[in-house]
Order: C-alpha cells, then sequence, then structure tokens
C-alpha cells in the first residue's frame, strides 16, 4: 500500500481502527452503564464510516444505512439499554468469567487470527477500503470472547450488538453495503431481537431475581 | 387470476397479525387450524402449478420457486396443518392444567402464524439476503414460544436458543457477506449480486478462496440451528422446555428449513470451488453430529430430550447424505428430510399426549401407555419403529440407501453410521418399549386428544416405505438433480 492513501480512505482507516479499539476498551470495561456508552460510541463511528463511504461512492442506499445506523445504534438500543439497566437496578459492576487482562491477551490473539484470515480476501477487494474486512472479523471475534466470558445477560446482548456492528463494518468496508432491502431486513430483525430481548429480560428478574446468567445452569446432559 | 404464491404467504401473516389482537377470542384456535389449512391448501395448488408450468419468479425476481423449494413448501405447510389441528386440545389441555394463561396462548397461536411465514419466506426467497433475514425472523418468533411456560429452565432454554441461534446466525451472515462480496466481483454492484438465479448462472467464476471461506461461515451459521455439532446445545433444551407443538414444528420444519439454506450455499460452493470441499465439510460434520448424538442418546432421562437428541441425529446422516452429492444421495437426502419431519412431528404428537396423561416427561415415570389409550401408545410405538429405521416405513428406504452409496463411495464411513445407528437403536427402543407396555394408574384429560395427525403422519410414512408414487419420485429427482 502506498504512503499517499487519499483523505477519504484515510478516514475509513481511521474509523475502522478506532471501531477496533472500542471493541478492546468494552472487553476491559467493567461497569455496564459505561460499557452501554462505549456501544452508542461504537455505534457512532460506525455511522461516521457508512457516511464517508456513501459521500465517497455516492450511493444513495448507504446513505439510509448510515441513518439507520444512527437511529437504531446510537440512540434507540443504547436508550433501550440504559433504561433497562436503571428500571431492572442492575449492580453496576459485571463480573467477568476471566480475569480482564486475561481477556485481553486473548482477544490480542483473536486479531491476529482475524487479520490472517482476512488477509487472502483483502488483497482481491478492489474496493479502497479493503483492508477493513480484517478488522471487520477482528471486532465481530472479540463481541463473540466478550458474550463467553461475561455472566450478565445484558453485556451478553451488548456483545450481541457489538457482532452486529462488526458484521455491518465487514457489509460497508467489503461490498459498499448490501443491497437496501437486505440491509432494512436485517435492521428489523435487530430491533424486533432487541425488543423480545427486553421483553425476556423482565421474564428471568421475575423468575431468578437476577440477571445473573449463573442462575441459568440448571439444564445439563447427566 | 389470484396468485397462489401471494396467498400462500399473506394467509400466515395476516392471520398472525389477527390473532395478535384477537387471540382471546374463543375462535381463535379455529381460526389458528383454518388459517394453516388454506396455507396448505394454496401451497398444494402453488406445487400444481409449479409442476405442470415450471419453476417461476415472484414480486420481480425476489422470490424463485422451482422443484426444489415447493417440496419443501408442500412439506412445511402441511405439517403446519397437522401440528395446528394437535395444539388444538393439546394447549386446551395445558390452559386446564394451569400450566398456560389465556394471554399466553394467544401469544402462542399468533407466533405460531408468524413463524409459519417466515419458514415460507425462508423456502421461497430467491435473495440470499432475504433468507438470512427470515432465518432470523424464525429464530425471533420461536424464542418466546420456548420461554412459554415461564419455569426457571424454560428461560433458561430459551436465553440459550437465543444466543447460540444469534451467533450462528452471525456467521451465517458473515458468509452472505462474503458471497456478496465474491458475486460484486462477477455481477457488478447491482442489486442482483445475492439473487440466486444469478448467482448458479454465474457460479463458476466466484472466487474458490473467497467461497471457500464463505462456505464455512454459511455452514457453521445455518449448521448452528440444523442442530450439527459441536454448536448443538441449543435444541435438546429447547425441545424439552418449549410446548410440544412447538418442539414438532422446531424439529420437523425449522432444522429441515437450515438445511435448505445450507444446500442453496453448497450449490455455489460447488460451482466455484474445484473437488468436492463444500461436500467434505458436511460429511465431516455430519458424521460428527451423527455419532455425537448417538452416545448422548443413552444418557436421556427425559422424553422430548431424547427425541430431540434423534433429531440431531437424522440431521447428522442427512447432511452427511448431501455431503456425498449425486443423484442417489441427494435422492436420498431429500427422502430422509421428508420421512424424518413427518415421523419426528407425528412422536412429538403422541409424546405430548402421553406427557399431558402422565404429568411428567422423565421417562422412567411413564408407564404403561397402551393402557392409558391404546391409540397414543401405538402412534408412540409405531413411530418409534418408524423412526428408528425399522421396514417397512419409509426411513428405512431412505437411510437404507444412504447406507449402500457409502458404501460404495466411501467405505470409511460405513463402520461409524453402524454404530451410530446401533446406539441409537438400542437407546431409544429400550426407553420407549416399557413406557409403552409397562404397569400404570391413569388419569382422563379434560379434551380429548387429537390423534388423527399422529397416524395420518405414520401413514403417509408407511405407505412411503411401500411404494413411492412415480410423480413423487420425478419430483424427489428433478430436486435431486438440482443439487448437483
Amino acid at each position: 500500500m502506498s504512503t499517499a492513501l487519499p483523505l477519504y480512505a484515510q478516514l475509513i482507516n481511521l474509523f475502522a481502527a478506532v471501531i477496533l479499539l472500542l471493541a478492546f476498551a468494552m472487553l476491559a470495561q467493567r461497569r455496564v452503564l459505561l460499557l452501554i456508552d462505549l456501544f452508542a460510541l461504537q455505534g457512532f463511528t460506525l455511522f461516521l464510516s457508512t457516511l464517508v463511504v456513501a459521500v465517497k461512492t455516492g450511493q444513495h442506499h448507504l446513505y439510509w444505512s448510515a441513518g439507520l445506523t444512527l437511529l437504531l445504534k446510537v440512540l434507540l438500543l443504547p436508550w433501550i439499554l440504559h433504561r433497562l439497566v436503571r428500571k431492572l437496578q442492575i449492580k453496576g459492576e459485571v463480573e467477568p468469567l476471566i480475569n480482564i487482562p486475561t481477556t485481553m491477551l486473548v482477544g490480542i490473539g483473536l486479531v491476529i487470527i482475524a487479520f490472517n484470515v482476512a488477509l487472502p480476501i483483502s488483497q482481491l477487494s478492489h474496493t479502497i477500503t479493503r483492508g477493513t474486512l480484517g478488522i471487520a472479523l477482528a471486532v465481530v471475534m472479540l463481541a463473540f470472547l466478550m458474550m463467553i466470558t461475561r455472566k450478565k445477560a445484558i453485556t451478553q446482548v451488548v456483545g450481541f450488538l457489538s457482532m452486529e456492528n462488526g458484521l455491518f463494518l465487514a457489509a460497508t468496508s467489503a461490498t459498499y453495503g448490501m443491497p437496501m432491502v437486505v440491509e432494512l431486513g436485517i435492521a428489523l430483525d435487530v430491533l424486533v431481537g432487541a425488543i423480545i430481548l427486553g421483553v425476556f429480560f423482565f421474564q428471568i428478574r421475575d423468575q431468578f431475581d437476577s440477571l445473573d446468567i449463573h442462575h441459568m445452569e440448571r439444564l445439563k446432559d447427566n | 387470476m389470484l396468485d397462489m404464491f401471494v396467498v400462500m404467504l399473506a394467509i400466515p401473516l395476516v392471520s398472525g397479525a389477527l390473532l395478535t389482537v384477537f387471540g382471546e377470542r374463543a375462535w381463535a384456535p379455529n381460526l389458528n387450524i383454518i388459517a394453516s389449512g388454506g396455507t396448505f391448501l394454496a401451497a398444494a395448488l402453488l406445487t400444481v402449478e409449479i409442476v405442470t408450468h415450471g419453476p417461476r419468479f415472484a414480486f420481480g425476481e425476489q422470490f424463485f420457486i422451482d422443484s426444489l423449494n415447493i417440496f419443501f413448501v408442500t412439506l412445511t405447510a402441511f405439517v403446519g396443518l397437522t401440528t395446528s389441528i394437535f395444539s388444538g386440545p393439546y394447549m386446551k389441555n395445558e390452559a386446564a392444567h394451569g400450566r398456560l394463561t389465556i394471554p399466553r396462548l394467544r401469544l402462542y397461536k399468533s407466533m405460531y402464524q408468524l413463524f409459519m411465514f417466515t419458514m415460507l419466506t425462508a423456502l421461497t426467497t430467491n435473495n440470499l439476503g432475504i433468507l438470512w433475514v427470515a432465518m432470523e425472523a424464525a429464530t425471533l418468533t420461536t424464542v418466546l414460544l420456548v420461554s412459554l411456560y415461564r419455569t426457571p429452565a424454560s428461560l433458561e432454554a430459551a436465553w440459550k436458543y437465543f444466543i447460540l441461534c444469534g451467533v450462528g446466525i452471525a456467521q451465517a451472515l458473515f458468509g452472505t457477506i462474503l458471497l456478496y462480496f465474491a458475486a460484486e466481483r462477477v455481477l457488478g454492484e447491482t442489486g442482483n449480486a445475492l439473487l440466486w438465479t444469478y448467482l448458479v448462472n454465474a457460479k463458476a467464476f466466484l472466487d474458490p478462496n473467497i467461497m471457500a471461506l464463505s462456505f464455512i461461515f454459511l455452514l457453521v451459521g445455518y449448521g448452528t440451528k440444523v442442530g450439527l455439532a459441536p454448536l448443538h446445545n441449543w435444541l435438546p433444551d429447547a425441545h424439552a422446555e418449549g410446548p410440544t407443538p412447538v418442539s414438532a414444528v422446531l424439529s420437523g420444519l425449522l432444522l429441515n428449513v437450515a438445511l435448505y439454506a445450507i444446500l442453496r450455499c453448497k450449490v455455489l460452493a460447488d460451482g466455484a470451488i474445484d473437488g468436492n470441499f463444500a461436500g467434505n465439510l458436511m460429511m465431516g460434520f455430519g458424521l460428527f453430529t451423527l455419532l455425537l448424538a448417538a452416545f448422548f442418546l443413552s444418557r436421556q432421562k427425559d422424553v422430548k430430550r431424547m427425541f430431540a437428541y434423534s433429531s440431531i441425529e437424522h440431521m447428522g446422516l442427512i447432511t452427511f447424505a448431501f455431503g456425498m452429492g449425486g443423484a442417489v444421495a441427494n435422492f436420498a437426502g431429500l427422502l430422509h428430510m421428508t420421512m424424518h419431519s413427518l415421523t419426528k412431528s407425528a412422536i412429538f404428537f403422541a409424546v405430548g399426549h402421553a406427557t399431558q396423561k402422565t404429568g411428567t416427561q422423565m421417562m422412567e415415570d411413564i408407564r404403561g401407555l397402551i393402557r392409558i389409550n391404546p391409540l397414543i401408545g401405538w402412534g408412540l410405538m409405531l413411530g418409534t419403529l418408524a423412526i428408528l429405521g425399522m421396514p417397512p416405513f419409509g426411513v428405512f428406504a431412505s437411510e437404507f440407501m444412504i447406507l449402500t452409496h457409502a458404501m460404495k463411495y466411501h467405505p470409511w464411513a460405513t463402520p461409524v453410521l453402524l454404530l451410530a445407528l446401533g446406539v441409537a437403536f438400542a437407546a431409544i427402543f429400550g426407553k420407549v418399549q416399557p413406557m409403552v407396555f409397562g404397569e400404570t394408574e391413569a388419569k382422563r384429560l379434560p379434551h380429548a386428544p387429537a390423534i388423527t395427525p399422529v397416524f395420518l403422519h405414520l401413514a403417509i410414512v408407511l405407505m412411503l416405505g411401500l411404494y413411492i408414487p412415480p410423480y413423487l419420485t420425478r419430483w424427489f429427482q428433478e430436486a435431486a438433480r438440482m443439487l448437483g
């Protein structure tokens, strides 16, 4: 890659890097409310990067996806999650199953794997933003790591949504966005999923008096 | 003229919305059955149309119906109808036992119809992105059904279902993105790059590296919903803790539709990649799943859990069959999918009534079904024999075809297949036999159970084991040929 990258390409790479950094920050974050804020920030960065791609390529549907990202992932979902945390009076701390430094080390390993997997594909890409495919895959894997190392149901959900951010980054960076109808469908699914989860949280809390998924380990093959 | 395809999709969507509003009325269960019947009728008419006039598009090119998916559509609509008939008295009994309230019955009925809508959309869409959306929507409609009883165990099962399938489906989305990425280089940045009919024409030009990676993600992703190991953990929990009609449609329909998604992608991967890359992957996953499930079967104490593991086992076998590829193996795979759908849902119907009668799902506490209700007892026994591959039932025919084909082309796999099938036979038969013939004290249910669906399914399975009508054979062959 030459040193004189055009400005928009640099911007997109910058935003992708920020998204990856935020994924690490989320992995290290112990407080639930701050975790949600970080998720909103990640969504906002994603919105900016989609916007840059949209301006550069002039594809109309990318403006729509950028708008959807802003609406759903920066405003609506964080708001719903904040409300849930307050309504359900979840304790501030999230207790990880593995201590945070170890998780971070595993995370770094995952990033290296992700970059290696994405390398041969990125080389084929003709889009300016091809380097971001590896980052997108890394974000997906880090979110996955967060889901399996955290005990609270709500952190698992934030992990799930963050994974969706990573996928969205892959869609915009590698392919300049999926067809409009698909993006709308995905957004709808995410929204309905979040609402169902909200309903679900209340059910879980009513049954277990807690949102700690540690209580949910009864179903086993013995 | 009325487009049967539109009717077929509109009925479950509209009735789902109606049941959300009016689901607490006395006539709501009947509406559920009538809607399912209407869907089945429309699907049958659509089938006739496709068989006589050949494949067609709908809504521009967004939907596509050919001999492969029309076969799944008919099966889905049929099992949807019989399950709705079964669930009428079943859910009334659950309500009479105080396990369910009226609002939850409303939730059940509306979600049932919406689930049917998502299944039929997933089957008929031409757009692989919409396929993904419909599969995800299918999870969303069923997750609240799994937790319908609101017991701690059912909530845990639903949570596991949501998270595992969510992660799985996210992998599938990544696979779809990669597929689009590969396709866009060939088909250009138009909206057509995710349309299967376009992709299948351009499949030889798709980049093999990207397609290989894409297929891995798609197989793991949709494979989670098929119940392929190692991401099968949600399946036994969801089947055991959800209401029995939900177990029946999960096993009978959802697993099939997820496998259908993999098959569509396999056709593309096969075209792009030299050698049998996709097939080998599927054979490996299938065999591993089959073996794992067979050994877990003997450890089960809960009857619905055991039959859920049996579903995983059969899905493993079917995946293996499609992995072998070729006209015979694909034919056998399609036949086995049909047989498994019909038989397994019949078993769940019988098990549902049996657990209601005895008030428990623990197999050691269920005894003497043959005395409580001979029809349920015989239904369960015959269903079990059918699913275990006893002749003359249809499962025998398809399993026999898969086995002989494996012996001929992949002899290394034969011992594994035989071992797994043998272990599964011993485990299931040994447990069902005392349930049916043991000693018991019986009690009556307030609403007479619906026995017809059980025997209707078993009769079809028996018939197809003895005689497959020529038009059905042609149809299967056509579909098998499409899979390559």
